[in-house]
């Protein structure tokens, strides 16, 4: 019962809250939709942690679109030995998260410690803010120390397949069962910050501006 | 030819005097709300000095505005859009001012004053910072270097200083001072506009007037960046940009700005040009950058030219707008005497606010009880005035003296002439013709400068809202109401509650505050 709970209610209610807050929150707050950037406040700590998180989650997110939407079959179709697979997953993985990780830790610094950053910090920025540090912390540990540790463990097998039965509706939480705790924290506490992503400052990652590329400088704008 | 119409305006810094009026009623106005205190829409610079924020002239520093490539295209000074979204400058901009470029903005505990226990010295109401609550030892704020005070320190600091070779003297005695009030340029080439990557920054098609989408920033702060004269700022409190909007309920309804409304000096005047829209970027790229002050003239069509109005109907421009034009003394004292210059053409944004430039008091030589007898020793003299034509050519024209020094030849020469007949003295009219002026012209020139009445510093066209939506159906609506889920949805149309920012007053009466974010 609890691993239905854990497994399978929990993480359909965080989607669902994704889903549904984004498309409330675009429809109805577009005001308060910003990047809420403190460069302006402080600048020197942002520069290195702010660069540092950034540029480490992109290529940690594409590995675990990669980690949890591929099966093994297909990257072995291509070639690539499982060994092979493990060691650039363990390597670019790690040293992705590592930055990440001394990045986000910079970030907590700042937020908590500059005391302007700190009065400017709503109670959602700072859930957010330590959420972050312990799903990247937690992910770094499990890498480095879970795998070496418990070194049967093949999350492709387990919370991989999970994951995908997640997204086509049929959701076995039997495979979640026997994953080492540290993964079942970041797995658990990732689809955490999934449910509350549109009700923060999250948001901006959407807003990433892909079209600015494209169109021309200068913009009119007319009544119509 | 795509023919569009700017409302852009003159400041005659002649008659500033430097009062911050313009300044005060534009704050109370528009931006006395919190995460906006730092912000000043319209401020008055004491010049030589560093302005606000500090430097802002120092474009290595802050990367404002355009530059040609080496391609001959041009480019923003802060980069490529490539470079803002791919090399991480999104992450971190490297080139943004911070608050402390402005200043921290700070109140006094005033209750202090009134609670203090009883003691041997009298209480002090200490400077707190509005942002940490903490108390502040204030070493820089608004106008710190008003009147030249500490302009031994800020003075050689000035970026247009430190461009004339020669020596410059900051003794009290014989340095010299003027002012310069600063607004949005509402600019034909906004830079800003340019750096936004949410595209949330446009120039409204019928006036000109660059604004900030609100709903549409996403506070990335490139607009900070683009803008050369720093003038779009960042809301600490709502996480977006915000800048003058030229007062566009005001203009719209064919009033002037606070700003221009306000001025003691009744130095501002308001009107219509009409411009190429399609030469626009042509008229940006010219190479040699004291070519750009020419190329920006030329941009401005003849509004009494049968062709263009023609053209300027076939544009949408209406009759009356055509009129505004015909009337307009921002052509007149720009374009027609070519008295007034855009502030640092060399930034290339083609900025749409004027200035005439200041005679020194050199006319006292000419004027005073002692003056001289000869007027012609008028040409000689202004180039021994007492603020340097450099200075003035650094501001105006991106350092070409010439038609400078010919601007203040040509209001010297109108003093003159208005002189002679009024105390009934005969006058040479041949040494008008030497600054290329008709005796009539001098007198229109006169009583638009120096009577400045109201209607005459002010030709605004109202805007033409019928065009686009039912007026009809809005009379007794607020206005604004276009939202089909609250109905009427101005949020700003009630009275601001003490202590509350702009946000959370939209949060409150937007949806009770359920994402206080």
């Amino acid at each position: 019962m609890v691993s239905q709970l854990l497994w399978v209610i929990f993480p359909y209610l965080c989607i669902f809250s994704f889903i549904i807050g984004h498309i409330f929150r675009f429809r109805y707050d577009q005001f308060n939709w910003t990047a809420k950037s403190s460069e302006f406040i402080e600048k020197k700590t942002l520069k290195y942690g702010s660069l540092m998180f950034h540029i480490g989650i992109v290529p940690v997110f594409l590995g675990h679109v990669v980690g949890l939407g591929v099966p093994k079959e297909w990257t072995r179709a291509l070639g690539i030995s499982d060994h092979l697979y493990h060691l650039g997953a363990a390597f670019g993985g790690g040293f992705f998260g590592i930055i990440t990780l001394i990045g986000m830790i910079l970030l907590t610094y700042r937020r908590l410690s500059v005391k302007a950053v700190r009065k400017l910090s709503s109670v959602s920025d700072i859930i957010v803010n330590l959420l972050l540090l312990f799903i990247v912390f937690i992910g770094v540990y499990a890498t480095f120390f879970t795998t070496i540790a418990v070194p049967d463990f093949d999350y492709r097998e387990t919370i991989s397949v999970w994951f995908r039965g997640l997204l086509v509706f049929s959701p076995d939480a039997v495979f979640m069962n026997t994953v080492p705790l540290s993964f079942q924290l970041h797995v658990l506490t990732g689809f955490l910050i999934i449910g509350l992503w549109p009700y923060t400052r999250l948001v901006h990652v959407w807003s990433v501006p892909v079209n600015y590329v494209g169109r021309s400088y200068i913009i009119y704008r007319k009544h119509r | 030819m795509k023919i569009k119409a700017q409302v852009a305006m003159v400041l005659n810094l002649d008659k500033c005097i430097g009062c911050h009026t313009c300044s005060v009623t534009c704050k109370n106005t528009w931006t006395n709300r919190p995460g906006a205190e730092y912000m000043w829409f319209n401020n008055v610079e004491t010049r030589p000095g560093m302005g606000y924020p500090h430097r802002w002239e120092d474009q290595e520093k802050y990367k404002g505005g355009w530059v040609l490539g080496k391609n001959g295209k041009l480019e923003l000074k802060s980069g490529t859009k490539m470079s803002k979204i791919a090399l991480g400058k999104i992450f971190y901009n490297p080139d943004m001012p911070e608050l402390k470029d402005y200043y921290e903005p700070w109140t006094y505990n005033y209750s202090h004053l009134t609670t203090a226990k009883s003691g041997e010295h009298s209480p002090v109401a200490r400077a707190e910072s509005v942002i940490t609550g903490e108390k502040m030892d204030l070493e820089w704020g608004p106008n710190w270097d008003d009147q030249l005070a500490g302009g031994h320190i800020t003075g050689p600091k000035d970026p247009n200083i430190q461009k004339i070779e020669e020596e410059i003297m900051f003794n009290y005695e014989q340095t010299f001072m003027t002012y310069l009030p600063r607004l949005c340029e509402h600019c034909l080439n906004p830079s800003c506009v340019a750096s936004c990557p949410s595209g949330a920054m446009y120039k409204r098609d019928e006036d000109g007037i660059v604004l900030v989408d609100q709903d549409a920033c996403r506070g990335w702060r490139y607009c900070m960046t683009g803008c050369p004269y720093k003038k779009v700022y960042f809301n600490w409190q709502t996480n977006k940009a915000e800048k003058c909007h030229f007062c566009f309920p005001r203009v719209e309804a064919g009033i002037p700005t606070v700003c221009s409304e306000t001025c003691t000096g009744r130095m501002r005047y308001l009107g219509v040009l009409l411009y190429d829209a399609d030469k626009v970027l042509e008229a940006a790229t010219v190479e040699n950058p004291k070519d750009l002050y020419q190329s920006q003239l030329d941009l401005f069509l003849d509004p009494n030219d049968p062709e263009v109005i023609a053209q300027a109907e076939k544009d949408g421009i209406s009759y009356e707008w055509i009129k505004a034009a015909q009337n307009s003394p921002v052509y007149k004292l720009a374009i027609e005497y070519k008295l007034a210059f855009p502030l640092h053409p060399e930034y290339r944004t083609l900025p749409m606010v004027w200035y005439c430039p200041p005679l020194s008091p050199i006319m006292n030589l000419f004027e005073g009880k002692d003056s001289i007898k000869n007027p012609d020793l008028i040409f000689p003299a202004i180039e021994e005035m007492r603020t340097p034509l450099e200075y003035l050519a650094n501001m105006l024209t991106a350092g070409d003296v010439e038609p400078v020094k010919k601007s203040l030849q040509r209001m010297a020469m109108m003093r003159s002439y208005m002189r002679a007949i009024s105390a009934g003295k005969d006058y040479d009219l041949s040494r008008l013709d030497r600054v290329g002026m008709t005796p009539e012209a001098v007198k229109q020139m006169y009583r638009l400068l120096a009577i400045a009445k109201y209607e005459d510093r002010f030709v605004i066209p109202t805007s033409h809202k019928e065009g686009y939506m039912d007026p009809y159906r809005a009379q007794g609506s607020e206005g604004y109401g276009t939202s089909q889920l609250f109905g009427a949805d101005c949020d700003g149309c009630m009275p601001v509650t003490p202590g509350k920012s702009t946000k959370d007053i939209y949060q409150d009466n937007f949806y009770g505050g359920i994402w206080r974010d």
